[in-house]
């Protein structure tokens, strides 16, 4: 009965979003101020209806209702709760339901914020979400309904994809979709403006946060992806250009191009088409993304259910929003009159190059993965596209920007300096140079790219921290001075400098996986070998109880000569239900490098294949991910957005004349 | 002022033209399946899988110095069948070294298939969990492989082995790679 109830209240939330369309366009059309408040009640109306839905299929996972065939299809008895709560997103229908929560989440966060944005704006932008949540609810009802039932009732499900139960990837996706769905607004925004055919600063300003906060979340999203792929693939990698993770990737980059962008909208009212544009790919992207993974067209070894109606039904979906989207912008975009000029040596020039770094980069990323359906297509050779094809298109690209994210921090705006930008550098330069000589030495005849790697990214940290130093004029004024400055600094000044800062931290754990030594042997109890100047003893085997698996544990001692340094138990887990076995792969860390060590197939004679790594500086990939992150929310947190705060109690005490206007 | 309009219209008729490409996708047979490996040239991928049957462990260092070919098959797939006797007459002239790899089959069962449909391989390597055969870049199976004397791959045959493709690719490769 409880699951009817939430397949009640997502078909209601359909003529909602209907309404929230409708109201919101046409109201700020005519002007019509009633249809325009009328459209944010519809905009929180659906998000509590969506919650509604979402919280009774929670609840049918919980209490294992295998009536509801999306349940008996991926859950279990024997699963723990935790996995029962996550599962409800581990498959293709529940993942959708959370796609349209997040999306109708975003809608009520904007209509709830909208006090301070100009009304008509606001209708617009919660229209246009209107229509896309129109797109994903009628998705999700007539393809991939969760909602399902199913009689007889089995008495037991068939459990969740044994790879799906870690925790790294039970919140991955979350994050994501904020991610995704968060690019949604700044569609949403961008089709508004073009509607109302005007770009300015104020714009830029309402975008920005909401671009932001999507993209660290993307940003934290992808970091947890990686890393669930790292500790439990069992072979040491961390990215694989696989199609799903190039989806994620390439909103990503857009994201990225977009919040660059959206500074020079802001300030110096220009790029704006451009920006627009940004805007409308970074989701587009986000869709097409989805539209990859779910339609079966590009096979990857993450791919979700594949059923040819739905990829109909989302390439209709993507013609419809993107088509759409880009048909407006032909016609508008050509009368955003451009704003100020500058020179190509200056902030905003900076800001370009970056851009178009991103975009090619982002290009590459989506040449590269739709290459061998291009080729298909146009009669050509069979041909896949692996690392080695982003390996020398997209590094050769990247560098240039990293370059770039050095200087581009340190230069004025309009106009600025090279050759002083430069010179205020010198230290930063001085410790690339001196990393890339000692990597040199370290390594003779080594990997250079990632020695330059390395250099690059003690290029791009001292950069940071020398460009906050000139700032507030560090050893160059006295120390009270130089205090009151660092507490004027707006904190998005801080969040740029941390978030350049992050991408650093990545880089330089990027290059160094270079370094990383392995070994694949056979070893019997007892056994030792020898790895970086690490012994690795086998100690023993056994077995262990999962909930709803079998688990082979084996015991081994990573020594330092005699001295202990840690004890590791991998394990290779057997889930009976689904005939499945997974790794669970056991690493030591000290954040500089980890010890990485699973455990293979035994040979049935005591001996057993053991795969060992030292990985030197790759948890830095990801506390780099989470520091980029965490700059953007420095940044979000600056006290210019909460500008808005005072225009809002400002535009509440007007709000009876408006509504008398009406 | 007309270009530049144009200009305006360039992503619009980029995703027209990728919106075609994916219905192509959608629409026609196209089979993603059927593609040649991205590591032709490169070295094999690494791989130490536990012997059939508790034979030694299969690793890609017994095959050093000598040109190989690696099956991968499993006893549950249907075109394996239909290739085997195509790898039984190669095995009884002897003209290739051929391993093979059981791709996510489970001992027994792979046991019992070569006990049927007879043991074309010098031995074979047990990948329960198919990380090898990613490695590889195995899209189902059967997929062939043959590597050099350098432990390069050289050549990649998807899907069942055909006397027509022996005959026109899989010999001429053996003359080029200069076994016999």
């Amino acid at each position: 009965m409880i699951i009817e109830l939430g397949h009640f209240a997502l078909i209601l939330a359909l003529p909602v979003a209907v309404l929230q369309a409708g109201l919101g366009l046409a109201g700020a059309a005519r002007g019509d101020w009633n249809a325009m408040a009328a459209a944010r009640t519809a905009a929180l109306a659906q998000f509590i209806l969506i919650a509604l839905a979402f919280a009774t299929l929670v609840h049918a996972y919980v209490v294992s209702d295998f009536s509801v065939l999306n349940v008996a299809e991926n859950s279990s008895l024997q699963k723990p709760l935790f996995y029962k709560l996550t599962s409800v997103w581990g498959n293709h229908e529940g993942s959708m339901v959370l796609w349209v929560l997040i999306l109708s989440l975003y809608g009520a966060a904007v209509a709830w914020f909208g006090d301070a944005m100009p009304p008509r704006l606001c209708a617009r932008v919660l229209g246009v979400k209107g229509l896309v949540a129109i797109g994903f609810l009628l998705f999700i009802l007539f393809t991939s309904n969760p909602f399902l039932r199913l009689d007889p009732a089995p008495a037991n499900g068939q459990g969740l994809n044994p790879i799906l139960q870690d925790p790294g990837l039970a919140f991955h996706p979350p994050f994501l979709y904020l991610g995704y769905v968060g690019n949604a607004v700044a569609f949403a925004f961008a089709v508004a403006a073009l509607i109302e055919g005007r770009v300015d600063a104020t714009w830029a300003r309402w975008v920005r946060p909401w671009t932001l906060a999507s993209w660290c979340f993307l940003t934290v999203g992808i970091a947890m992806g990686s890393w669930w792929a790292y500790y439990t693939l069992g072979w040491g990698g961390w990215w694989f250009w696989d199609p799903v993770e190039n989806a994620s990737l390439m909103p990503w980059l857009a994201g990225t191009a977009l919040i660059h962008s959206s500074i020079v909208v802001e300030r110096r009212d220009t790029l704006k088409s451009w920006t627009v544009l940004l805007a409308i790919l970074t989701f587009s992207l986000s869709l097409v993304g989805t539209f990859l993974v779910r339609s079966g067209v590009l096979t990857s070894v993450h791919a979700f259910a594949l059923d040819p109606r739905r990829g109909v039904f989302i390439l209709a979906l993507l013609v419809v929003a993107i088509g759409g989207s880009l048909t407006l912008y032909a016609m508008r975009a050509p009368r955003l009159q451009p704003g100020g000029l500058f020179a190509p040596i200056s902030r905003e020039g900076a800001l370009v190059l970056n851009n178009v770094v991103l975009a090619a980069c982002c290009a590459t990323v989506f040449i590269g993965t739709l290459y061998p359906l291009f080729l298909d297509a146009v009669g050509g050779p069979k041909l896949s596209v692996g690392y080695p094809f982003f390996d020398r298109t997209f590094v050769p690209l990247v560098i240039p920007l990293l370059l770039a994210v050095g200087i581009g921090p340190l230069l004025a705006w309009k106009r600025g300096d090279l050759l002083g930008a430069l010179q205020r550098l010198w230290a930063a330069f001085a410790v690339a140079i001196v990393v890339v000589l000692i990597g040199l030495y370290v390594e003779r005849g080594g990997p250079v790219l990632a020695v330059l790697g390395l250099g690059l990214a003690a290029w791009m940290a001292m950069a940071a921290a020398v460009e906050v130093a000139d700032r507030v004029r560090l050893f160059r004024a006295p120390w009270p001075e130089v205090w009151r400055r660092a507490i004027n600094q707006p904190r998005a000044s801080y969040g740029m400098s941390l978030a350049h800062f992050g991408l650093a931290v990545t880089v330089a754990g990027i290059s160094a996986s270079a370094f990383q030594q392995q070994r694949i042997v056979m070893m019997h109890l007892g056994d030792q070998t020898q790895l970086a100047g690490y012994t690795l003893r086998f100690d023993g085997i056994g077995k262990h109880d999962g909930n709803n698996y079998t688990a082979d544990v084996a015991e081994f001692t990573l020594l330092d000569g005699s001295r202990v340094i840690a004890h590791l138990a991998p394990q290779r887990r057997f889930f009976p239900l689904q005939q499945q076995t997974v790794s669970k792969t056991s690493i030591h860390t000290n954040l500089l490098a980890d010890f990485y060590l699973a455990l293979g197939d035994p040979d049935g004679k005591g001996g057993w294949a053991v795969r060992a790594y030292w990985k030197p500086l790759v948890p830095f990939i990801w506390i780099g991910g989470v520091i980029m992150a965490f700059g953007g929310a420095v940044s979000l947190s600056d006290r210019r957005w909460r500008v808005g705060v005072a225009a809002r109690r400002a535009a509440r005490a007007a709000l009876p004349a408006r509504g008398s206007g009406a | 002022m007309t270009w530049r309009r144009a200009l305006y219209l360039l992503p619009l008729v980029g995703f027209v033209a990728l919106a075609a490409y994916f219905f192509y996708g959608l629409s026609s047979g196209y089979n993603p399946e059927l593609l040649p490996s991205a590591l032709i040239d490169k070295p094999a991928p690494q791989f130490q899988l536990a012997g059939l049957n508790g034979a030694v462990p299969l690793t890609n260092q017994d095959f050093t110095g000598q040109v190989v070919f690696v099956n991968f098959f499993a006893s549950w797939c249907a075109p394996c069948r239909e290739e085997s006797p195509i790898l039984m007459d190669l095995a009884r002239r002897n003209v290739i070294q051929l391993y093979g790899i059981a791709y996510k089959d489970k001992p027994a069962d792979a046991t019992k298939y070569l006990k049927e449909y007879g043991d074309p391989y010098r031995r074979v390597g047990v990948d329960e969990t198919g990380r090898t055969a990613i490695n590889f870049g195995v899209y189902g199976v059967p997929e062939t492989y043959a590597i050099d004397r350098n432990g390069h791959i050289r050549w990649r045959f998807v899907g069942p082995l055909t006397p027509q493709a022996v005959q026109s690719q899989l010999m001429p490769l053996l003359k080029k790679l200069g076994a016999s």
